[in-house]
């Protein structure tokens, strides 16, 4: 090997060459937000949680709890009460799948081909984020669909109405990267549905979704408190119900949003770029 | 058609200096040099293991090198892995399209990703399937092509962008012969489009049809680089295997033709068990006159045939020791990748 070519002159490394722009980084996330789209076309049954689970749930809780939550002949008064509710909880449900479908897609071959492109990385973890967003809304869609034939009155009118589902969509998108992160962070899809069941649980019933929490005893009633699922369901009830105290549990969980987002997507864009 | 490469003063499009990677005490790659020159097609032969999976994921950015350089097409993999990426492409071992995505769509998916326009993705896609023969399948999810298809549509997925650059990574590996001279056909006429190829291979006969140099890698070392004719000198060419009519005769036959005292012809031995004469030869004028010697002596022949050296027998060749496969399986650092440093 001559000098000549040990010492041959490099493209000089400008900081910002290949660096992408924000219309070519929308771009690339609308691609990758149809693939994700496409794959859903592909394999219907990967819908079944956000579409059959609330219709499930919603049945399950309306008349075998709630002639016991709200008395017997009160279940209408308890729809008003669960529906509300329920919308914490799709977030929930659907940032699970997040995790675990996050996990398997590594585990494919063709997230080499998207890592050795000329793509922002975070686009392919956006995308994903993007995706899981519809699929709550269709989610939310169905409970709700549920719950008016089930006799649920919008009696806060019809702003705080949408004002309860963007609080609980920027939640569970909030939720969603702590799955993304765990979905990288852990070996195998089952070991991330483990973990999130063992911290869905009790987040879950530990709160205001499902019933009253004065029924509770002090400690559980203590923890339902800080439980930002039920200061969403709290703040969504009082929205869609048009009685209760709004601003608090709103922004307790505008605050859990937001702290939850901008701690866990830089760490999980840091694992996915470190990820060989 | 293929994008211009930056290359240095001496035409390398790929210039690798001293590159470790080690995966705690497993010593992946470990300290290779290689040049690819612009244009040109550079065969990596090692056995499994030898840390050729490991080089090429350096080169491609997906991989930190712990110590060495490495440029490609004028990029540095560490300080401009963005700019570099946009001059490579990488067909691995293990097909990397989306199996739930059709052929049709995993290829525009790419183009878009590549900031062609709808309508110019589409033609392009379509384009490759055309040329890659995977029109007629064009609707059809991935997972449900056989796996010569997945390897062709991977290999289109790699060319949307027209790279300077191409990683094969043992890309006929698992193929049968037909898909393997189809996989052979396609990366010919990219060379001919004027693409570099750094290509991973453990077979002797695929770096033979493809490349024009040679890297031999062993336990993430370099062990022998050169042109292919140079090595296969080295390693005695090829085998000329001819098999009497008479498996008597073999003895006779392999007397007659060390007697015949022909240039060049040394070294030929009776394979009693197999029934044929093993004739290491470097040209097609020996094997002519191996046979002429033959015929004029009167011997009835069955077969003919010849062999390119084994991975093997090039490693004995050149090591005077087996691969080192057979040594320790296990160690096999390209397999564990993902484990290693999940």
């Amino acid at each position: 090997m001559s000098a000549a070519t040990m010492t041959a002159p490099r493209a000089k490394p400008r900081a910002d060459e290949g660096r992408i722009g924000l219309r070519a980084n929308l771009r690339h996330i609308g691609a990758l937000v149809r693939r994700n789209a496409l794959q859903i076309k592909q394999d219907p049954e990967s819908m079944f949680d956000a579409l059959l689970m609330p219709v499930i749930f919603i049945l399950l809780f309306v008349y075998v709890f709630g002639g016991a939550i709200a008395g017997k002949g009160n279940q209408q008064e308890y729809v008003q009460y669960l529906v509300p509710g329920m919308m914490a909880m799709m977030g929930m449900n659907i940032a699970m799948a997040v995790g675990s479908g996050v996990n398997e897609d590594f585990r494919k071959g063709v997230m080499d081909r998207f890592r050795t492109m000329p793509i922002a990385r975070s686009s392919v973890l956006i995308a994903k984020i993007v995706v899981e967003v519809g699929r709550m809304l269709i989610a939310t869609a169905i409970l709700l669909g549920m719950g008016f034939l089930l006799g649920l009155e919008v009696k806060g009118g019809i702003l705080p109405f949408l004002g309860a589902i963007a609080l609980a969509t920027a939640f569970g998108a909030a939720l969603m990267w702590i799955f993304v992160l765990l979905g990288l962070a852990l070996k195998t899809p089952q070991a991330v549905q483990g973990i999130a069941m063992l911290v869905l649980m009790p987040l879950q019933f530990g709160s205001s979704i499902f019933a009253p929490t004065q029924s509770m005893p002090g400690w559980l009633e203590g923890f339902t408190k800080v439980n930002p699922l039920s200061n969403l369901a709290d703040a969504a009830r009082a929205l869609i119900n048009g009685q209760g105290a709004v601003l608090h549990p709103t922004l307790i969980t505008l605050g859990w949003a937001v702290a939850i987002t901008a701690v866990t997507m830089p760490l999980a864009v840091a694992k996915f770029r470190k990820k060989t | 058609m293929t994008q211009q490469t930056k290359p240095t003063k001496g035409g390398n499009a790929v210039e690798v200096r001293g590159l470790v990677k080690h995966f705690g005490d497993v010593k992946a790659v470990d300290g290779v040099d290689l040049d690819v020159r612009e244009g040109t097609v550079l065969g990596v032969l090692g056995p499994n293991g030898a840390g050729k999976t490991t080089l090429v994921r350096c080169l491609s950015t997906l991989l930190v090198p712990d110590a060495g350089s490495a440029f490609v097409a004028g990029y540095d993999v560490v300080r401009q892995p963005r700019a570099l990426r946009r001059t490579i492409g990488l067909t691995g071992q293990y097909a990397s399209v989306d199996e739930k995505l059709s052929g049709r769509e995993n290829l525009y998916m790419i183009g878009r990703l590549l900031d062609l326009s709808r309508k110019d993705a589409r033609r392009r896609a379509d384009e490759m399937l055309e040329r890659f023969s995977l029109t007629e399948a064009a609707k059809r999810p991935a997972a449900k092509y056989s796996g010569g298809m997945r390897r062709r549509l991977d290999l289109a997925a790699s060319m949307i962008g027209q790279p300077a650059v191409l990683y094969l990574d043992e890309p006929t590996t698992g193929l049968d012969p037909r898909t393997r001279n189809e996989v052979w056909a396609e990366v010919q006429r990219m060379v001919r489009d004027g693409a570099t190829v750094l290509l991973t291979t453990q077979y002797m006969e695929e770096a033979e049809q493809l490349a024009s140099e040679l890297t031999v890698i062993d336990r993430g070392r370099v062990i022998a680089e050169g042109q292919v004719d140079e090595l296969k000198a080295k390693v005695g060419g090829r085998t000329l295997q001819i098999r009497p009519t008479e498996p008597g005769e073999l003895d006779r036959m392999v007397g007659a033709i060390a007697q015949a005292g022909l240039d060049g012809i040394s070294g030929a031995t009776a394979d009693r068990a197999e029934g044929v004469a093993n004739v290491p030869i470097i040209s097609d004028e020996q094997l002519t006159a191996v046979i002429a010697v033959l015929g004029q002596r009167g011997f009835a022949l069955a077969g003919i045939s010849t062999h390119l050296p084994s991975l093997d027998e090039v490693f004995l060749a050149i090591t005077g020791q087996k691969t080192s496969e057979a040594g320790s399986p296990e160690d096999d650092p390209d397999q564990s990748d993902a484990e290693v440093s999940a």
